[in-house]
């Protein structure tokens, strides 16, 4: 008896001795996949990040014709300035600039060099100001899509002249252009500062991105007082019996419940039977609401019971009624944890896409919306549109779009930590 | 207190649908996800040259958008919906049953529905109809029998062809393009067949057994996104893909189309139908709305333009196949007169 109990604990024992290595060979397998599988999570982020900036930045810079040109009086009248001839004005501010630029089978050619929507911003700059006309201005105008991955080196030179989208010739006046100065490649402010175009030099996000602020606004200021009601209703004054228990059940299904749910329900509620306006943020921050309500009551509720007992106790026993503990005490100490879980559901809500392709969120607009009612776009939704856009340009954008709404998502979520991190307090 | 706020937002709602009801003053478009690009520029044209407020253009595939153009007049309801194939009956008797019975029919052009492979690829590809049907078809003659698809390669199909596996990308069945590539191309492709056409068989039995897709493999089902497609056949050389001419077009440094019955798919054998799978494309406008709308008989103008759709048109740029000369006249002066739709057609 002696004998074994000694020779169990007879580290020496080449019995024992197999035992713990066949231990500590089993911890250092666990081990090895836990770091196995952080570092395939990592590689897959790195990979999707990598993707998304390599084809990504090149969105970020647009090639530009950067001349100064004088405003023709001929072409435009300073008294009517909109009415002027700015196909023309366009025209000549490319010709001036290419040797041999006055054949005339050229026209054809130097017109698809600046963007389709040159024309329009210089009917712009000059209607905005009619002084400018017969004075020569420096005027900074983006060049169309082909020409601008010509000269990102996106549009393979080598290619047959048959295959490509532009001609030798095409590129002989371009690179003339070059050789002259005038092109520049400055930062594509136009990615957040233009609404959407069919052409990808001067499509941008505006419109996406104020369409999601007014949806996700909306979203809040439904789904933040409702949720933190309904959360301090069940966590303070309900009764605990089977009804509330059921409720219970239910705001937890309902938070498991697919988008494309609430996105049907929008669809058949809001815009059915109320008759609202499809494509509109206002509907969209509704049905994005039902989405991130049980979200909202879940969190408030986690963190309400999150506040020790002792301090409702105490507040009662110095006579406060239950709403004036509520109020003054557990809200306020709730508070942290609420905003954080608030806000983790907006970010969830500002990446929804399929509740907002039911309601017909994915409108092609030029124009950004100016009140929450007018039609609009969301960032998801932006995405999905030129991710299915046939012009090249758009390959780029779309990533560049994804790394905007990314952003958005990082700050948000960062926000949370900081708000958890400086005001929640530990008991 | 949940009561308090709940009342809250249920005033708030009340206050919204009466804004609703508010006059719109923006075109609202759904439709076609094919006729989306150029209804989509003639929309930015528009906005651009008039000022008026930019219409709202959806992409909701051909079907969607008749379900929603066809549920009523009035502000709440779309003014124009696109359309890769002209109105069905059952869709214009919704429309009917709903109030909206004065609408013009709009024929646009057309669109090549392509088969394109790589240009790293070094075969001349050139197919027939029937051959597209043998090599995607779900249920094919085999030795005199109609059977489940057994080719692999295209080698075993033709021996010209070369020998390698058979790899198809196209689109799901929820689109248009595919409902048209099946009438098109799998339906031509099997009257083609010795089987079928000496067989005796009516439309009703090729419709049943000629419209289904393989699915053991070689024809995949890509996703309604054209570009994710484009990059398949970038990196994948021996795959061939399906999609509307626009996105051939656009791409033409780096794929080349297949000939069917030795015809190139571009733009003047699209338009005079020697290219066979082809496609009209319309858009369908409320004749109610006209005028009531604002714009919307401007913006009906310039989609009907010279400037929109003759050949060399901001549309054809886009990859659109224009009508000729003098059926595109005909068809601008009964559009803008707002000609109303004979159901019967």
């Amino acid at each position: 008896m002696t004998d074994s109990t000694a020779a169990r604990f007879d580290k020496a024992s080449p019995e024992i001795k197999a035992h713990l290595r066949k231990r500590k060979r089993s911890q250092f397998m666990l081990k090895t996949l836990g770091i196995g599988a952080i570092s395939i999570a990592f590689a897959m982020l790195f990979l999707l990040v990598g993707s998304l900036i390599s084809t990504g930045y090149q969105a970020f810079t647009q090639t530009h014709l950067v001349v100064e040109a004088r405003i023709d009086p001929a072409l435009v009248d300073p008294d009517n300035p909109s009415d002027g001839n700015f196909r023309q004005l366009a025209l000549d501010i490319v010709s001036n600039r290419v040797i041999g630029g006055a054949d005339t089978d050229n026209t054809d050619r130097l017109t698809d060099i600046l963007s389709n929507r040159a024309q329009f911003t210089l009917r712009d700059i000059v209607v905005a100001n009619p002084d400018l006309v017969g004075e020569t201005v420096e005027l900074k105008l983006p060049v169309a899509d082909k020409y601008d991955q010509l000269h990102k080196g996106m549009l393979d030179r080598d290619t047959p002249e048959e295959n490509r989208r532009l001609s030798d010739r095409e590129i002989e006046i371009f690179d003339q252009l070059v050789e002259g100065g005038y092109v520049a490649k400055p930062l594509n402010w136009a990615l957040l500062t233009n609404a959407d175009s069919r052409f990808p030099e001067v499509a941008g996000l505006k419109g996406a991105i104020i369409g999601s602020a007014y949806a996700l606004l909306v979203c809040f200021l439904l789904s933040f007082p409702v949720g933190i009601g309904a959360a301090i209703y069940l966590e303070e004054f309900a009764p605990k019996n089977r009804i509330s228990d059921l409720i219970e059940i239910n705001i937890n299904n309902l938070a498991a419940v697919p988008s494309v749910v609430f996105g049907l329900l929008g669809l058949a509620v809001f815009i059915g039977w109320f008759g609202m306006p499809r494509s509109v943020p206002f509907v969209g921050g509704m049905t994005l609401a039902l989405m991130t309500l049980p979200t909202i009551i879940i969190a408030t509720r986690a963190a309400i019971k999150a506040v020790p007992p002792s301090i409702r106790e105490a507040a009662l026993g110095v006579g406060a009624s239950k709403q004036q503990v509520v109020f003054g005490h557990v809200l306020p100490l709730a508070m942290p944890g609420i905003l954080t879980g608030t806000i983790i559901g907006m970010a969830q809500a500002l990446g929804e896409t399929a509740p907002l392709l039911l309601i017909g969120m994915n409108a092609f607009i030029t124009s950004a919306p100016s009140t929450p009612f007018d039609s609009a776009t969301a960032l998801p939704t932006q995405i999905f549109i030129w991710a299915d856009s046939p012009e090249r340009g758009f390959v780029s954008r779309t990533s560049a779009a994804i790394l905007v709404l990314l952003t958005f998502l990082i700050a948000m979520n960062a926000l949370a930590i900081f708000l958890r991190n400086k005001f929640e307090r530990k008991w | 207190m949940s009561f308090t706020k709940l009342s809250v937002s249920a005033l708030a709602l009340a206050a919204v649908s009466a804004t609703a009801a508010a006059a719109r003053d923006q075109i609202s478009i759904v439709g076609s996800s094919t006729v989306f690009p150029y209804t989509q520029a003639v929309a930015e044209q528009f906005a651009n040259n008039t000022g008026s407020p930019s219409p709202v253009v959806e992409s909701t595939g051909t079907g969607g958008g008749m379900q929603i153009f066809c549920e009523g007049i009035g502000e709440s309801h779309p003014d124009l919906t696109g359309a890769s194939r002209a109105m069905k009956a059952s869709e214009w008797e919704k429309c009917v049953e709903n109030g909206v019975t004065d609408v013009t029919e709009a024929l646009i052009g057309f669109d090549g529905l392509s088969l394109a492979v790589s240009r790293d690829n070094d075969y001349d590809w050139d197919l027939s109809l029937g051959e597209i049907y043998l090599a995607l078809a779900a249920e094919v003659p085999v030795d005199g029998e109609w059977a489940a698809n057994p080719y692999s390669q295209w080698s075993d199909i033709d021996s010209r062809l070369p020998a390698t596996d058979i790899v198809v990308l196209g689109p799901p069945p929820t689109s248009g393009t595919r409902d048209a590539f099946v009438e098109l191309a799998m339906h031509a492709g099997c009257e083609e067949l010795d089987y079928v056409a000496n067989g005796d068989f009516d439309g009703d039995w090729i419709d049943e057994n000629c419209s289904r897709m393989r699915t053991d493999g070689p024809f995949v089902e890509a996703g309604e996104n054209d570009n994710l497609i484009v990059q398949r056949l970038d990196s994948d050389q021996n795959a061939l893909g399906i999609f509307g001419y626009s996105f051939l077009y656009e791409n033409m440094d780096k794929l080349k189309g297949v000939k069917i019955d030795s015809v190139e798919p571009d733009f003047d054998t699209i338009a005079d139908k020697s290219y066979p799978v082809s496609r009209p494309l319309y858009f369908y406008v409320k004749n109610a709305h006209r005028g009531v709308i604002p714009g919307l008989n401007e913006f009906v103008a310039e989609y009907m333009s010279e400037d929109a759709l003759a050949p060399g048109g901001y549309l054809s740029e886009r990859g659109l196949v224009p009508l000729n000369d003098e059926r595109r006249a005909e068809l601008q002066e009964r559009v803008l007169d707002g000609v109303a739709m004979d159901p019967k057609e």
